[in-house]
C-alpha cells in the first residue's frame, strides 16, 4: 500500500511491573488504512484491551511506537479518536441528550451547531424518544447506544470499540452490528472493533486480526472481501461460514492454552 | 501463579505490613508529641502532659474514690446498655418483619437521631429526678434508636428465601426469630451493638456531667471546676482508652473491618 | 392509595395521636404540670417568647456558631478526604483512627476546650467541627472510591484538563455519598454546638434552655426546646428531601 496508514503500531510491547510482572502484549505490528473496518478477536486475557489503550493513547507502550495520522502518540489521547468502552460509561447524572452533548462542552461550536449535532446523533442511534430520560431508566443496550452517540457527535476519524456489545443478547447484538456498519459508512471513519464473538467479527469487518494467548501477538490476518454496503444478512453468504471456521481454527489452540493456564 | 511470583507477592505483603506498623508507631508518637506540646505550652492549665497524666493516673487508680465513681458509671452504663440492646433488638426485629410498621416507624426513628437530645435532658430530669435512673434514661435515649435502626436494616436486607425456608419448616414466629433471623442478621446486629455501645456510654457520661454527684462524667466536670487539670486529663484518658478498646473488640468479634476497594 | 402514601398517613396519625395523648394527660392531671406542660401551651410559649425578640441574640449566636462549624467541617473534611484519597500510605495509617473516632464521646473534650480557648464561641465552634468533620472525611473517601475508573478514562478520551475532570466528572459522580456526609455534618454540628451551650456556656439557645430549667421557668424552657427541635427537624428534613431528589434521577425509580 502506497498510502501511509491511518493508524500504525510498530513493534509495540507492553509490560506491567506488578507484582507479579506481566508481559501483556506484543511485539505487535499493525497498520490500518484509512476507512477500514478492522476487528480483533482473541482469547480472554490476551491483551486486547491493552492494545486498545495503547492505540488510543490512554497508555504508553513499554517499547515500540504508535502513530496516528502520521504523528507519534506520547501517552495522550489525540484529537480525532473516539472510544467506546466495555463498561457502562454513561454519566448517570445527565440526561441522554446532555450525555451525548458532553464531549462538545469544550468545543468552539455555537450552541445551535451543538444542538444540531446532538439531535442528529440522538436520532441516528434511535434514541430520540428517550432524549430526556436518564441512563438509570434505560436498558444496557440503550446505554451503550448513548455512549456511541456521544462518540459520534465529535465526528472522530478513528473509532475504537472495546467489546461494546458484550453484555447484550444475541439479537440485540446483531442489530447493533448493523447500526455500527451504518455509522461506519456515514462517517467514513476508520473503525477498530474488539470482540470475542467470531461471527460478529466475520460479518462486520473488512479484515480480522486473530490474537494469540498472552502475551498477545497477531497469529493470523483474515481479509473478508465484503462489499462496503453490507449488513447482518451477510450471514447467508457461503463465505461467511468459511471465514468463521478459519477464525475458530486459528483461535481454538490459543483459547485452550488460556484455559489450561487458568485451570 | 508460579512459585517465584508467589514468594515475591508474600514478601511484598510482609514489607507492606512492616511499613504499616512503622507508620502506626510514627502516628502514635506524633499524637503523644502534640499532647505534650499542648500541655506544656498552656503550662498545664488546659491539659496536663502525657507523662504527668500517666503518673497521676497510676496513683488515681489506687484510690477508692476513683473506683467508687467508676463503678457508678459502670453500673449505670451496663443497665442502660442492656435496656438499649434488648429493647432495640426486639423493636428492630418487629419493625423489620412487619414491613409496614417498619416503613412507618423508620423516618420517625431517623428523625429522632438528628435531634439534639441534650435539649430533652431537662424533661428526663423532671421525670426521673437526679440520680441513677436519670443517667440510665439518658443512656437509653442515645443507644436505643441506633440499635433499632441497625436491626431493622439487617432484617430488611435478609434474603427472602430464608424466611420462606422457615415457613416451609413450619417454625413458630419465636423460633423463626431465634433460629433463623437473629443468626443471619448477626454481623449487622453486632455492628448495631457497637454503635449503641458508644452512644449509650456518651449518654451516661453526659448525664453524669451535669446532673449527678457520682460517676466519671461528674469527676471530669468537678476536676475542671476545681482546676485539677491532671485529674480531668486522667479521666478523659481512661474514658478514651475504654471506648477505643471496646470498639476494637467488637469490631473483631463482628468480623468487620473498614473495607476499601483496590 | 400507594403504600408510601399510606405509610405517611399512618405516620402523621401516630405522631398527631401521641401529641394528642400527651395533651390530654397533661390537661387531666395524669401528668404533673410541674413536670411536663401541655403541648398546646408549649406552642403558645414558643410563639410568645420567640416572637417577643428577647432571645434574638441567643438565636443569632447559636445559628451563626452552627453555620460556621458546619462550613468549616465541610471545607476541612472534603480537603482532608481528598488528600487521604491521593496518598494510600497516609490513608492506611489514618484509617483505624477514623474507624474508631465516633466510638469516643467527643463531649469529654469540651471542658478541656473551654480551658484552652475560654468561655465563648471558639470552643463551641471547635467542638462542632470535631463532631462533624470526620463524617465528612469518611463520606468524601467513600464518594471518591465510588467513581468508576471507566469515567476517568472517559475524561482522558475527551482530553479534559485535571480541573475539568474534577468538576465535570469526579464531583458529580461522588456527589450522592458526599451529600450524605454533608447531611450528617449538619446534624452533628447542630447537636455538638447546642449540647456544648447547654453544658457549659454563657450564650446561645442551649444555655437559654439550661438557664430556664435552673430558674424553674418551665414554660420558657419548653417553648425554647420546642423551637430548637423544630429547627433541627426542619433543617435536616430539607437536606433529606433534597437528597431524595438527587437520588431519584440516578435510580431506576
Amino acid at each position: 500500500m502506497n498510502e501511509p496508514s491511518h493508524v500504525a503500531l510498530n513493534e509495540v510491547v507492553r509490560h506491567y511491573d506488578g507484582p507479579p510482572a506481566v508481559h501483556a502484549l506484543g511485539p505487535i505490528d499493525l497498520a490500518i488504512p484509512r476507512g477500514e473496518f478492522f476487528s480483533i478477536v482473541g482469547p480472554s486475557g490476551c491483551g486486547k484491551s491493552t492494545l486498545l489503550d495503547v492505540l488510543s493513547g490512554l497508555s504508553r507502550p513499554t517499547s515500540g511506537s504508535v502513530q496516528f495520522e502520521g504523528r507519534e502518540l506520547h501517552g495522550e489521547v489525540p484529537d480525532g479518536i473516539g472510544v467506546v468502552f466495555q463498561e457502562d460509561a454513561s454519566l448517570p447524572w445527565l440526561s441522554v441528550r446532555q450525555n451525548v452533548g458532553f464531549g462538545l462542552r469544550t468545543s468552539p461550536l455555537s450552541e445551535k451547531e451543538v444542538a444540531e449535532r446532538v439531535d442528529h446523533a440522538v436520532s441516528f442511534m434511535g434514541l430520540a424518544q428517550f432524549a430526556d430520560h436518564y441512563p438509570a431508566q434505560l436498558s444496557g443496550g440503550m446505554r451503550q447506544r448513548v455512549c456511541i452517540a456521544r462518540t459520534l457527535v465529535l465526528q472522530p476519524r478513528l473509532i475504537l470499540l472495546d467489546e461494546p456489545f458484550g453484555a447484550l443478547d444475541q439479537q440485540t447484538r446483531l442489530l447493533m452490528g448493523d447500526e455500527l456498519l451504518r455509522l461506519w459508512r456515514e462517517t467514513g471513519a476508520t473503525v477498530l472493533l474488539i470482540t470475542h464473538a467470531l461471527d460478529e467479527a466475520a460479518m462486520l469487518s473488512d479484515r480480522v486480526g486473530v490474537m494469540s494467548a498472552r502475551p498477545g501477538r497477531f497469529i493470523d490476518m483474515v481479509e473478508t472481501g465484503w462489499p462496503r454496503e453490507r449488513d447482518s444478512r451477510i450471514v447467508s453468504d457461503p463465505n461467511f461460514g468459511t471465514l468463521t471456521a478459519r477464525l475458530w481454527s486459528s483461535l481454538r489452540e490459543e483459547s485452550l492454552k488460556t484455559m489450561g493456564r487458568a485451570a | 501463579m508460579s512459585d517465584l511470583a508467589l514468594e515475591d507477592a508474600l514478601s511484598k505483603r510482609k514489607s507492606r505490613g512492616r511499613i504499616r506498623a512503622f507508620d502506626a508507631a510514627v502516628l502514635a508518637l506524633l499524637i503523644l508529641a502534640i499532647w505534650q506540646a499542648v500541655g506544656s505550652w498552656t503550662r498545664g492549665i488546659a491539659v496536663s502532659p502525657p507523662l504527668q497524666t500517666l503518673a497521676y493516673l497510676f496513683d488515681l487508680l489506687r484510690t477508692s474514690m476513683f473506683w467508687d465513681h467508676a463503678t457508678a458509671t459502670l453500673a449505670a452504663f451496663l443497665l442502660a446498655f442492656a435496656l438499649s440492646s434488648l429493647i432495640g433488638l426486639a423493636l428492630g426485629l418487629i419493625f423489620g418483619v412487619r414491613r409496614f410498621a417498619g416503613e412507618v416507624a423508620e423516618p420517625i426513628l431517623a428523625g429522632f437521631y438528628t435531634i439534639p437530645k441534650v435539649t430533652l435532658y431537662p424533661v428526663v430530669l423532671l421525670i426521673f429526678g437526679l440520680g441513677m435512673s436519670a443517667k440510665v434514661a439518658f443512656g437509653v435515649m442515645h443507644g436505643l434508636v441506633p440499635m433499632t435502626l441497625f436491626t431493622l436494616g439487617a432484617v430488611r436486607n435478609l434474603p427472602p428465601v430464608l424466611i420462606r425456608t422457615a415457613m416451609v419448616l413450619r417454625l413458630s414466629p419465636g423460633r423463626t426469630m431465634l433460629w433463623v433471623l437473629v443468626p443471619a442478621c448477626l454481623p449487622d446486629i453486632v455492628n448495631g451493638l457497637r454503635i449503641s455501645f458508644s452512644l449509650t456510654l456518651l449518654g451516661v457520661l453526659i448525664g453524669e456531667m451535669f446532673s449527678s454527684q457520682r460517676g466519671l462524667g461528674f469527676l471530669l466536670v468537678s476536676g475542671m471546676a476545681q482546676h485539677n487539670v491532671p485529674l480531668s486529663t486522667a479521666v478523659v484518658t481512661v474514658i478514651v482508652a475504654v471506648a477505643i478498646a471496646a470498639n476494637a473488640l467488637m469490631l473483631r468479634v463482628g468480623g468487620r473491618t473498614t473495607r476499601r476497594p483496590n | 392509595m400507594t403504600r408510601r402514601r399510606a405509610a405517611l398517613f399512618v405516620r402523621i396519625a401516630v405522631l398527631a395521636g401521641s401529641v394528642l395523648l400527651l395533651e390530654i394527660c397533661c390537661r387531666t392531671g395524669i401528668i404533673d404540670p410541674l413536670t411536663i406542660i401541655p403541648p398546646s401551651e408549649m406552642v403558645v410559649s414558643m410563639i410568645d417568647r420567640i416572637g417577643s425578640g428577647e432571645f434574638n441574640d441567643s438565636i443569632a449566636s447559636t445559628f451563626s456558631t452552627i453555620v460556621l462549624a458546619f462550613v468549616l467541617a465541610i471545607g476541612l473534611g472534603t480537603l482532608a478526604g481528598a488528600l487521604l484519597h491521593r496518598s494510600s500510605r497516609l490513608r492506611d495509617v489514618v484509617d483505624p483512627l477514623l474507624a474508631s473516632y465516633y466510638s469516643v464521646p467527643t463531649f469529654i473534650f469540651y471542658p478541656l476546650l473551654v480551658a484552652l480557648l475560654g468561655l465563648g464561641k471558639a470552643p463551641l465552634v471547635v467542638l462542632g467541627v470535631l463532631s462533624a468533620a470526620p463524617a465528612v472525611i469518611i463520606s468524601t473517601l467513600s464518594g471518591l472510591d465510588s467513581v468508576s475508573p471507566v469515567l476517568l478514562k472517559l475524561a482522558r478520551v475527551h482530553r479534559l484538563s485535571p480541573a475539568r475532570t474534577l468538576w465535570w466528572i469526579v464531583l458529580p459522580a461522588a456527589l450522592p455519598r458526599l451529600f450524605s456526609g454533608f447531611k450528617l455534618a449538619l446534624s452533628y454540628a447542630l447537636i455538638g454546638v447546642i449540647a456544648g451551650e447547654f453544658i457549659l456556656s454563657g450564650t446561645g439557645l442551649g444555655y437559654a434552655i439550661s438557664f430556664a430549667y435552673q430558674s424553674f421557668d418551665n414554660r420558657a424552657m419548653y417553648g425554647l426546646m420546642l423551637f430548637v427541635l423544630l429547627v433541627a427537624i426542619t433543617a435536616n428534613g430539607i437536606l433529606y428531601v433534597w437528597e431524595g431528589r438527587l437520588a431519584r434521577r440516578r435510580s431506576s425509580g
